[in-house]
C-alpha cells in the first residue's frame, strides 16, 4: 500500500452501487486520507481534491477474489505477486487472496511474510496470502494455523489437492475456529481414476479420461457433514455440477457454516469447449454440461453460491502447446472476470449489476472477513470505477499478467475498468491503457 | 496430384462423410492385387518420403504401414519413441517441428494420447495419418474393419454390428462405431459397464449388457482385446471370469440363430476375449483383416498424397 497518503479523490456523479447499503443511485464519492469520507449527492469538493468525472460510469466498491494463483515463489516466470497483482487492478480488483500451492508452499509464518512483503512493495491490489492446510500440502500433519494468521493469512487451504483425509479435514474445521478462519477444500475423490476432462458425452467421442461430477460431489457432501460436525466455516472453491449445488442449498438450509465460489468460466463455458482437444479449456475441476452452468447461475443469484473467484492460473506460453493429457490445468481470469460478468450474466439477465458487484465485492470480504467490499464512510477506500457498457476484445497480449492462457482470446466483452483506487490511491488509471 | 478427396490428414472416421469412406474402401479393391503379385511394388508413390513415428509399441500396424508405403515406393523411416529424442524430453510440437523440417510428406503417427494426431496435423504441412492416438480413434484399423465385412457380407448397411468387451479404453471402438453408422450399419456395443464409456448411447449405438443377447442379435461381432492392465486398475475381477462371462465361445455361439463373422483387430488374447476354437474357425475372418489392411493403409496413403481415385488401378503402372 502506499507510503504517503494521497491526494483527496472526489469521484462525481457516477452511477454509486453499494451492496453493503443496498444504495444504487447517481451520486459523488469523496475519499480522504485513504479512507471513504462521504457518499452523497451535492458533495462539497474539497480543496486539492483530484475530480474523477464519472458520469456513465459505476462506482463501486472494489472487486475483491477470493482465489487466485500467483507462483509466487517457484514460478516466477508465469507470475509474480506483483505482476498478479497488476493484473488484479486492471481487471477491477483492489484485492485478491493467493493460494498456497507454490513452491515451497505456503505453510509457515516466513512464507506468508514473504507473500505480504511482496505484495507491499507491488503497490496495486492488496494480496492476501492463504495458508497451506497441511505441511507442505501432503495432507498429513496441520500447519500451525495460529502462526499462519498472525503473520497475515486469511484463510487455509490444500488448494489443487483434496485434503483426502477426512480426519485431517475433521481436525482442520474445528482447529481453525479458535482463529475466526474458514477452511477452503478443492473438492475432488483423489480415489477415482484421474481424468482430464468432465465424463459426458465429449468425453465418450474424444476418447478423454473422463472426471465424473460425483468425484467433486463426494468431496462436498464430506466436507458439508464435517462442518456440521465440527460446526467450522468451510468454503468450497471452484463449485462446477448441478449436484454441488443441490447438496450447499440442502446444507444452508441446515444452518452449516458452508461458502461456495465459483469461477467465471463455470459460469460461461461447457465441455463442449474442449472440442479439438484445446487445452485452454483443460481445467480442474472441468468445464461441466448446460445443465450445469445453469444450475451454477441460478445457486449464484440465489445466494447458495456465495462469491464469484477466477481460480487465476497461469501458465506458460508454450505449456499448453501439448497433448491434452498432458497439459495443466486452468486458465487466467483477473482481466477477463468483470467483463465475463457483465457480458454473459448482467447482459444474459443472470444479475443486476448490484448483484454482481455484491458477488464480486462485498460477498467476497464478508466470507473471508477482509476490509473493503462496501462504500461505508470510514471504510478503506478501495473502489473500481468502470463503464458498464463499453465493448473490448480479449486481447491477451496486452494483459499486465505474465501469462496468456485463456480460451476468451478474441472474445468482445462489455465493460472496461477505468480506474482502480486502493487506500485512496490511483493503482489503475484506464485511460492510460 | 492436386485434389485431395480427403483433405491434408486422416485423423479419424468421425469426420469423414459416408461418401470419402466409401472411396477409401473402393481405393482400396485395386491395391489388393498388388500384395498377391510375385514382385509386390508399384511406381505410385515413387519419391515420397514417410516417416513412421510410434510413439507406443506396435507390431502390426507399424508393420502394416510400412508394407503399405513399400508397396507403394514410397520411401520410409521408422522411429520409435524409445531411444528417440522423445525419451530425452522432447516434447512433441519440437517433434513435429524437426520432422517438418527435414522435408518429409507424411507422417503416420501412433501415440498415446487421445488427440496427438490432431495436435500434429495442425502444425505441420505434411499429411498426417493418425495410426492409433489414446483412446480416440485408429481410422485404418476400422476402415479395414470395414472392407473385411463388406467383402463378406457384400454390404455394409443394415448389416448388425457388436463390438465386443473393453469400449471404454478403445480407439478401435470409436472408429468402427463411427465409420459402421455412416455407412449405414445397425451398431451395438457389449462388455462389462465398468468397461463402457458414460454417455455410450450418445455415440448411436445399442448396449447390450450380456454376450449372449449380443450373439443373438448381431450378423457380425468385432471382438476387441482385453488389456491386461484393466485388471489392475479395477474395472474387472480376472481374466478368468471375463472369459466365462463374456467370452465368445463356440457354445455360445452354436446358439446364434444365424452364422455370424467374427473379427477380432489383434493382439488375441486366446482363451479371455475368444476361445481358440471361435478364432480359427470357418466364421473368422481375422487374417483376412490382416490382408486387407495394407490394401486400404496403401489407398489411405495414394489419397492423402492426392492420387484420384478414379485413376488408383492406372496409377499401380505408372
Amino acid at each position: 500500500m502506499p507510503l504517503m497518503l494521497p491526494l483527496p479523490l472526489f469521484l462525481t456523479n457516477g452511477r454509486v452501487i453499494d451492496p453493503s447499503s443496498g444504495l444504487d443511485q447517481i451520486a459523488d464519492v469523496l475519499i480522504v486520507d485513504g479512507k471513504i469520507a462521504g457518499v452523497g449527492k451535492g458533495l462539497g469538493k474539497p480543496d486539492g481534491a483530484e475530480v474523477v468525472h464519472a458520469k456513465g460510469l459505476v462506482v463501486a466498491p472494489g472487486l475483491i477474489d477470493l482465489h487466485v494463483h500467483l507462483r509466487e515463489p517457484g514460478n516466477e516466470d508465469v507470475e509474480t505477486v506483483a505482476s498478479g497483482a497488476r493484473a488484479a487492478v486492471a481487471g477491477g480488483f483492489t484485492a485478491v487472496c493467493a493460494m498456497p500451492n507454490t513452491d515451497p508452499p505456503t505453510d509457515n509464518q516466513a512464507a506468508v511474510g514473504f507473500i505480504v512483503k511482496q505484495a507491499h512493495q507491488a503497490r496495486a491490489a492488496r494480496v492476501y496470502p492463504i495458508a497451506a492446510i497441511s505441511l507442505g500440502q501432503e495432507g498429513k500433519q496441520l500447519a500451525e494455523f495460529g502462526e499462519l494468521v498472525a503473520a497475515g493469512a486469511v484463510a487455509v487451504s490444500d488448494d489443487g489437492k483434496p485434503v483426502a483425509s477426512s480426519h485431517l479435514m475433521r481436525m482442520a474445521l474445528s482447529y481453525a475456529q479458535t482463529f475466526g478462519i474458514p477452511v477452503a477444500d478443492h473438492c475432488e475423490d483423489p480415489t477415482l481414476p484421474r481424468g482430464v476432462m468432465h465424463e459426458g458425452v465429449v468425453s465418450a467421442r474424444l476418447g478423454l479420461r473422463g472426471i465424473p461430477a460425483a468425484s467433486e460431489e463426494i468431496m462436498v457432501a464430506r466436507d458439508l457433514l464435517l462442518a456440521e460436525l465440527t460446526g467450522g466455516h468451510v468454503h468450497l472453491c471452484h463449485m462446477s455440477t448441478r449436484g454441488s449445488v443441490d447438496l450447499i442449498r440442502r446444507a444452508k438450509d441446515k444452518g452449516v457454516r458452508v461458502t461456495a465460489e465459483v469461477t467465471p468460466h463455470h459460469l460461461t463455458l461447457t465441455h463442449e469447449a474442449c472440442d479439438g482437444y484445446n487445452t485452454n479449456a483443460k481445467m480442474n475441476p472441468p468445464l461441466r454440461e448446460a445443465a450445469d452452468v445453469t444450475a451454477l447461475r441460478a445457486g449464484l443469484k440465489d445466494g447458495t453460491i456465495d462469491v464469484i473467484a477466477t481460480d487465476h492460473a497461469p501458465h506458460a506460453y508454450d505449456a499448453k502447446e501439448r497433448e491434452f493429457d498432458d497439459a495443466p490445468n486452468g486458465i487466467i481470469g483477473l482481466e477477463t472476470a468483470l467483463g465475463l460478468g457483465l457480458t454473459e450474466l448482467v447482459a444474459g439477465g443472470v444479475l443486476t449489476v448490484p448483484e454482481l458487484i455484491d458477488r464480486m465485492s462485498t460477498t467476497p470480504a464478508r466470507v473471508f472477513n477482509l476490509p473493503g467490499g462496501t462504500l461505508a464512510p470510514g471504510a478503506v477506500a478501495d473502489v473500481v470505477v468502470f463503464h458498464p457498457e463499453l465493448k473490448w476484445k480479449v486481447d491477451p497480449t496486452k494483459f499486465h499478467s505474465k501469462s496468456r492462457n485463456t480460451p476468451y482470446a478474441g472474445r468482445e466483452l462489455l465493460g472496461r475498468v477505468m480506474r482502480t483506487v486502493v487506500g485512496g490511491a490511483t493503482v489503475y488509471d484506464g485511460r492510460e491503457q | 496430384m492436386t485434389e485431395r478427396p480427403l483433405g491434408k490428414d486422416l485423423l479419424g472416421l468421425e469426420p469423414l462423410s459416408k461418401e470419402q469412406i466409401q472411396l477409401i474402401l473402393d481405393t482400396a479393391e485395386p491395391f489388393k492385387e498388388v500384395s498377391e503379385r510375385v514382385i509386390k511394388r508399384v511406381p505410385t508413390l515413387r519419391h515420397k518420403t514417410i516417416v513412421n513415428l510410434f510413439f507406443e509399441a506396435s507390431t502390426r500396424t507399424r508393420i502394416s504401414f510400412e508394407f503399405a508405403a513399400r508397396r507403394l515406393s514410397a520411401d520410409t523411416v521408422n522411429v520409435a519413441a524409445s531411444g528417440s529424442s522423445v525419451e530425452k524430453g522432447e516434447t512433441l510440437v519440437d517433434t513435429a517441428k524437426n520432422l517438418e523440417a527435414m522435408r518429409i510428406d507424411m507422417v503416420v503417427m501412433r501415440h498415446p494420447s487421445s488427440g496427438a494426431a490432431q495436435f500434429l496435423a495442425d502444425r505441420i504441412r505434411s499429411n498426417v495419418v493418425n495410426a492409433g492416438d489414446g483412446t480416440h480413434e485408429h481410422p485404418t484399423q476400422g476402415l479395414l474393419d470395414l472392407l473385411t465385412i463388406r467383402d463378406r457380407l457384400g454390404r455394409i448397411e443394415g448389416v448388425r454390428v457388436c463390438i465386443c468387451g473393453d469400449i471404454l479404453h478403445s480407439r478401435v471402438a470409436r472408429s468402427n462405431i463411427w465409420g459402421l453408422t455412416k455407412l449405414g450399419a445397425q451398431v451395438a456395443v457389449c462388455g462389462p459397464p465398468s468397461l463402457m464409456p458414460r454417455e455410450v448411447s450418445s455415440l448411436g449405438v445399442t448396449v447390450f449388457k450380456r454376450i449372449e443377447e449380443a450373439i443373438e442379435w448381431a450378423d457380425v461381432l468385432n471382438v476387441l482385446r482385453i488389456q491386461l492392465e484393466r485388471m489392475q486398475g479395477g474395472f474387472i475381477p480376472s481374466v478368468r471370469e471375463y472369459y466365462r462371462v463374456f467370452g465368445v465361445t463356440v457354445e455360445r455361439l452354436e446358439k446364434a440363430p444365424r452364422d455370424l463373422v467374427i473379427l477380432h483387430p489383434g493382439p488375441m488374447n486366446r482363451g479371455v476375449e475368444i476361445d481358440s476354437r471361435v478364432a480359427d474357425g470357418s466364421h473368422s475372418v481375422i487374417l483376412d483383416q490382416v490382408t486387407n489392411g495394407i490394401a486400404v493403409r496403401m489407398a489411405v496413403l495414394y489419397l492423402l498424397a492426392g492420387g484420384r481415385p478414379e485413376l488408383a488401378e492406372a496409377a499401380k503402372r505408372e
